[in-house]
């Protein structure tokens, strides 16, 4: 064991840095740690065991010096590493640029029928308020259709919705169409339940006339219902006036007027505050500052007698909506005929 | 129904602009539907009076005419052959906004030198006025024409048109839009006072009315009128017959019709004398009896027709139109008026079955009230007397064999409050009732004794009267309340719980959703279904089709699928994939048809390479599957594909979706020959799965199972098999293998080191114990016996 003097240590710090100078990649940096800290070769490693040989009276000076060097070396060799590491990322950073702005891997995109998703939103509004769906047959009786809403064969209400019949006769009569509106199922839901009634009923209806931009002979409607002790015409407005802010925005109103159909009564056409002119008119509102929404009212009390129901305790309140005039004025869409064009240039807007 | 506003003012004082009147009109009565204007003259053109006609001194043709127009005189250059003193004629002042005689265009009139001689105005003719293109002359107004006058407020016209309610008999009238008017701004209506006197032998004494069937007509009227002078009715009387649409034909049917627009009733005017038999009988039609009607149609008339018939014959379809015999002529002299009211239903259906709808069918459909009958007739023969010279012969004969009590109820306030949710005062309430015509008392302690109107057969409980006091106090005082009170029925929805979540798979896997048409064509719906099929359940068929196209209720929906696809890839560059939840309808004896629920998935197009772009590849098979297959994982559901044939798909690629043993649907690439059909020229897949069977195999979620949390074994298994064995059935065998819990396969090749004929199939196998990490030998021994199992069943062999 070679014993170096104290002011040999000096000299082996100055070619351990020198040394370490000289390092640039991991592979050199393992070379030099092998030479100057390995256990068994390295020369500093030597130079600490050495102290055991030294004679008691220098022991305690050279092992100051020596466990001072080693230190010290040792911080500039992690340092070195530390140094490397970090060149090595920014080599990576350098090398590795991409383009962000190159398109990613296009995964696909479908999108639901806009007819499905103001449908659904129609929904939510009104399942916040209790509502709950009930749907029901298209192709209906003219019984459902017409006569328990109180509307007889040879009724001149009849105009109000043309009709498509199915071609199937019974004594003469043909007794079965397509749904013109979704209000049969009013009847239907009401014969198969007992007060208190809260339904919406989706689905598709069907009118026997021309089609234009905002006319089509197939569209949805959602129909709602309720029927209980104390229900009026204030929780009509109330409840319409929760689905025209939840559809058209929270400081929206509705206006009511008189209307007519033989199933209610009072019978009303609602209204909302035009959301794109508020008020001033424009093309939407034809200039009135309001925009025609629906049709509703309170059930006839023969309607809720043609099913069973005691008209003196209960009554009730209906409305129909037409899911593509809301979808089409949501989304300022000027053609209904688009909604069965199905145009993917069309379906992906939504 | 068209209402000129100058008629109407005739009943009530109209005080608001008429853009608020039928803002009113349309938010507490009906709507307004338009505002239409004639006249829309400026201010610049008025009533003139001609004080004097001289020669131009430069032109022979030219006159110099001085107009007075009230406040000035003004001389200006005229060159119209029929210019005269006296004459009230329309003159235009410089500034007036005028069609231009030469060139039909707009134009200001302006002041130029005509010849020498400055003239700054114009006598109008009716072309520049915009009322017709006569412009040889000038227009010359009636000698009574108020001089100074703005023309538009002298032969301007504002008309309503109104919308009515098919309840709402009166709104057919003008009295009846009157009576809202008045309710709706606090004033009175006016009616005409009736009154005329009468000459020699009283009606009942000269004409016999018999009633055969009082349940078609509750009442019949008839009055005779003699030494009728037949001609052209007044002008004022031509004016507003033309403004509300109606158009003038003699003194006598002006006169019935202008009362009908007054009060809603429609009238009939016979020739008396061609009235055999000097009786009326109102009966059903006998069998083989014809009637030409007065547009000169031969008509066969069916029994349950209801006819107006003399002694002998039909002389006109009750309610709908008259006879072209009895018609009233200018050789006329006595008429016989008809007042009557007949059953809607029944002048509806005979008025449907001719297709002659009319200004009075349109009126008897609705209901009109036997009280009516009477009014409009005396009114009738009044205007006869003063307007054609009629001698009218005392009384009516009036036959109303069960005359109608009126209609009284009480209301109570606790049920108007129940219905509208507010409480309306008494006084208010009375008010508006009574504005409207109804008789009613306060009765305390809370109700209102109502007696309605003859007018109103639409009112008869105490909701109308909720509905008369809101529509008229308005609906922005009602609050906005919701429903509360006890929670309703839960109605379970499976079937639209699943559509929409099949909805949501389909779309997030990439799908547009579309929704196609219901009625489709007999041709679209063979070429997707087998001919047996199509007869064994034929489609139910509309009887009113809009289009042949449009005419059956469709038993499938690929077609329609199909051509939404057609359109789009004609477009679209690359891959197109869509779907529809719609229903089938499947014709069931004696019901309605069942209304069978079906996903249909169509994929077309070229695939899309790593920018997005379409590539060279079709999309095939195994473009739908993935599709259906992210469907069917999101539902947690396993079913088996098996090689199947089906109309309009390509055998060898078509395969029947499996769920516990049922078919729910099937897979395929669309046969090329169908394909064409659609204008597709390209290969397209096709998937259907019917909505209600997969309902049948949902699991209930109450299966969950605790995963192990011990790590699997994976090991690669490829094995060569006969080409024609299903991948399904190689996999199956090793899933059946001892600690095995899934089996993917990675790679099916065929190709240099696999014989010809045979294919190699590369399975990723999972080993796996719920409890324990397994043993090398356990792996090893299960995948010896799974790989002898191979070689023994399905002769595979270890790659």
């Amino acid at each position: 064991m070679t014993v170096l003097p104290v002011a040999e240590l000096e000299n082996l710090r100055v070619q351990a840095e020198q040394d370490l100078a000289q390092v640039t990649d991991d592979a050199a940096l393992e070379a030099w740690r092998i030479r100057y800290l390995s256990r068994g070769q390295g020369r500093i490693t030597a130079a600490v065991e050495a102290l055991r040989s030294i004679a008691a009276d220098q022991r305690r000076e050279y092992g100051q010096a020596v466990n001072a060097l080693k230190r010290a070396v040792e911080e500039q060799f992690t340092a070195r590493r530390e140094a490397l590491a970090r060149r090595r990322i920014e080599d990576t950073v350098q090398r590795g640029r991409i383009d962000v702005t190159l398109p990613g891997r296009p995964k696909p995109l479908g999108r639901l029928h806009p007819t499905t998703q103001t449908l659904r939103d129609m929904i939510a509004a009104f399942q916040e308020l209790g509502f709950n769906v009930a749907e029901g047959p298209e192709v209906e009786w003219d019984w459902y259709n017409f006569s328990k809403l109180r509307i007889p064969p040879d009724h001149p209400a009849r105009d109000m919705w043309d009709t498509f019949w199915v071609d199937v006769e019974h004594e003469g009569e043909r007794p079965m169409l397509l749904r013109t509106h979704t209000s049969p199922n009013q009847i239907r839901v009401m014969e198969r339940q007992e007060p208190p009634v809260r339904v919406l009923v989706p689905g598709r209806c069907y009118r026997f006339e021309a089609t234009d931009a905002t006319h089509e002979w197939m569209l949805t409607q959602v129909e709602l219902l309720a029927v209980d002790e104390g229900i009026s015409l204030a929780d009509l407005k109330g409840t319409l006036d929760h689905f025209a802010k939840r559809m058209f925005g929270p400081d929206r109103q509705v206006m009511l007027h008189h209307s007519y159909f033989p199933f209610v009564e009072p019978g009303v056409e609602v209204a909302v505050d035009c959301f794109l002119c508020r008020g001033d008119g424009c093309r939407t509102c034809k200039g009135s500052g309001w925009i025609e929404i629906l049709g509703a009212g309170m059930v006839h009390p023969e309607a809720l007698e043609g099913v069973g129901y005691d008209s003196r305790r209960y009554t009730g309140f209906a409305a129909g909506i037409g899911v593509e005039r809301i979808a089409m004025l949501r989304h300022g869409i000027d053609d209904i005929r688009e909604f069965y064009r199905n145009d993917i240039r069309f379906l992906e807007q939504f | 129904m068209k209402v000129p506003l100058k008629w109407l003012a005739e009943y009530v004082p109209l005080t608001l602009p008429v853009e608020s009147l039928a803002r009113k009109l349309t938010l507490g009565a009906a709507e307004v539907e338009e505002i239409i204007r004639t006249g829309a003259w400026d201010e610049k053109v008025r009533v003139g009076h001609v004080l004097h006609v001289e020669p131009h001194p430069n032109a022979d043709r030219l006159r110099l005419v001085t107009v007075d127009l009230g406040d000035r005189r003004q001389r200006v250059v005229c060159g119209a052959p029929n210019v005269a003193t006296g004459q009230r004629i329309a003159f235009g002042e410089e500034g007036a906004r005028l069609i231009s005689g030469k060139t039909g265009e707009s134009m200001v009139l302006k002041a130029a030198p005509v010849r020498g001689i400055v003239s700054a105005g114009m006598v109008l003719s009716e072309r520049e006025l915009g009322l017709s293109e006569a412009h040889e002359g000038i227009l010359v107004l009636p000698p009574d024409a108020p001089i100074g006058t703005p023309l538009r407020d002298y032969l301007g016209e504002t008309v309503l048109n109104m919308a009515a309610w098919s309840n709402r008999p009166d709104l057919f009238s003008i009295i009846g839009v009157a009576r809202e008017i008045a309710a709706l701004t606090g004033a009175h209506v006016r009616e005409p006072s009736i009154d005329y006197p009468t000459y020699g032998a009283p009606a009942d004494a000269r004409i016999r009315v018999t009633i055969d069937d009082p349940e078609l007509c509750p009442r019949y009227t008839a009055m005779l009128i003699d030494h009728v002078q037949v001609g052209p009715s007044p002008a004022w009387m031509q004016e507003r017959l033309a403004a509300a649409g109606m158009r003038p034909i003699n003194n006598v049917v002006d006169i019935t019709n202008y009362v009908m627009l007054e009060y809603g009733q429609p009238l009939h005017a016979f020739d008396a004398t061609k009235i055999g038999g000097n009786q009326i009988v109102v009966r059903r039609a006998r069998p083989d009896e014809r009637l030409t009607t007065l547009d000169g149609e031969d008509r066969e008339l069916t029994a349950g027709m209801l006819v107006i018939a003399d002694a002998s014959r039909p002389v006109a379809l009750a309610g709908v139109m008259g006879g072209l015999e009895s018609e009233v002529s200018e050789q006329t002299a006595s008429v016989l008026l008809e007042s009557a009211t007949f059953y809607g239903a029944s002048v509806r259906r005979t008025a449907a079955r001719l297709r002659m709808r009319s200004e009075a069918s349109m009126r008897f459909e609705k209901g009109l009230p036997p009280e009516l009958a009477p009014v409009a007739a005396r009114r009738a023969v009044q205007l006869l007397a003063e307007l054609a010279g009629g001698q009218p012969a005392p009384g009516m004969v009036d036959a109303y064999p069960n005359p109608h009590a009126p209609v009284t109820f009480i209301a109570s306030a606790e049920r108007l409050h129940r219905v509208l949710g507010i409480d309306i005062p008494a006084g208010r309430a009375l008010e508006v009732l009574r504005a409207l015509g109804f008789e009613v008392e306060w009765q305390p302690p809370d109700s209102y004794a109502v007696s309605v109107p003859y007018w109103r057969p639409d009112v008869r409980i105490a909701d109308d009267i909720a509905e008369e006091l809101i529509r008229i106090v308005g609906y922005d005082d009602l609050p906005s309340t919701t429903v509360h009170g006890r929670t309703p029925q839960a109605i379970p929805q499976p079937a639209r719980d699943l559509r929409e979540r099949v909805k949501d798979i389909l779309v997030e896997a990439g799908m547009h959703e579309i929704q196609t048409y219901a009625l489709v064509s007999l041709e679209q719906l063979q070429r997707v279904q087998p001919a047996e099929e199509l007869a064994l359940t034929p489609p139910l068929r509309v009887a009113n089709p809009m289009s042949a196209e449009r005419e059956l209720l469709r038993t499938s929906s690929r077609g329609s699928a199909l051509e939404i696809l057609a359109r789009n890839l004609r477009v679209q560059r690359g891959e197109v994939a869509l779907f529809e939840t719609s229903v089938t309808y499947q014709r069931r004896e004696g019901d309605l048809p069942e209304e069978r629920e079906t996903l249909t998935a169509v994929i077309g197009g070229r695939r899309l390479d790593r920018w997005g772009q379409p590539s060279d590849e079709p999309v095939d098979f195994f473009d739908a599957k993935g599709y259906a297959e992210a469907l069917f994982a999101h539902l947690h559901l396993r079913p088996s594909w098996e090689v199947t044939e089906e109309h309009g798909l390509l055998p060898g690629r078509t395969a029947a979706i499996r769920l516990g043993g049922q078919d729910v649907g099937v897979i395929g690439q669309v046969h090329p020959d169908t394909a064409a059909q659609f204008d597709i020229d390209s290969d397209c897949l096709l998937f259907e799965v019917r909505m209600d069977l997969l309902l049948q195999h949902l699991h209930t979620g109450r299966d969950y199972q605790p995963y192990s949390t011990v790590p699997a074994v994976q090991q690669d298994l490829a094995v060569i098999v006969d080409a024609a064995t299903p991948a399904h059935a190689v996999r199956a065998v090793i899933l059946a293998g001892k600690f095995v819990t899934s089996v993917r396969l990675f790679d099916e090749y065929r190709g240099p080191g696999v014989p010809e004929g045979r294919k190699s199939l590369a399975f990723a196998v999972a080993f796996q114990d719920r409890e324990r990490t397994l043993t090398e030998d356990e792996v090893s021994g299960s995948r010896r016996r799974i790989i002898a199992r191979l070689e023994r069943e399905l002769g595979a062999a270890l790659r």
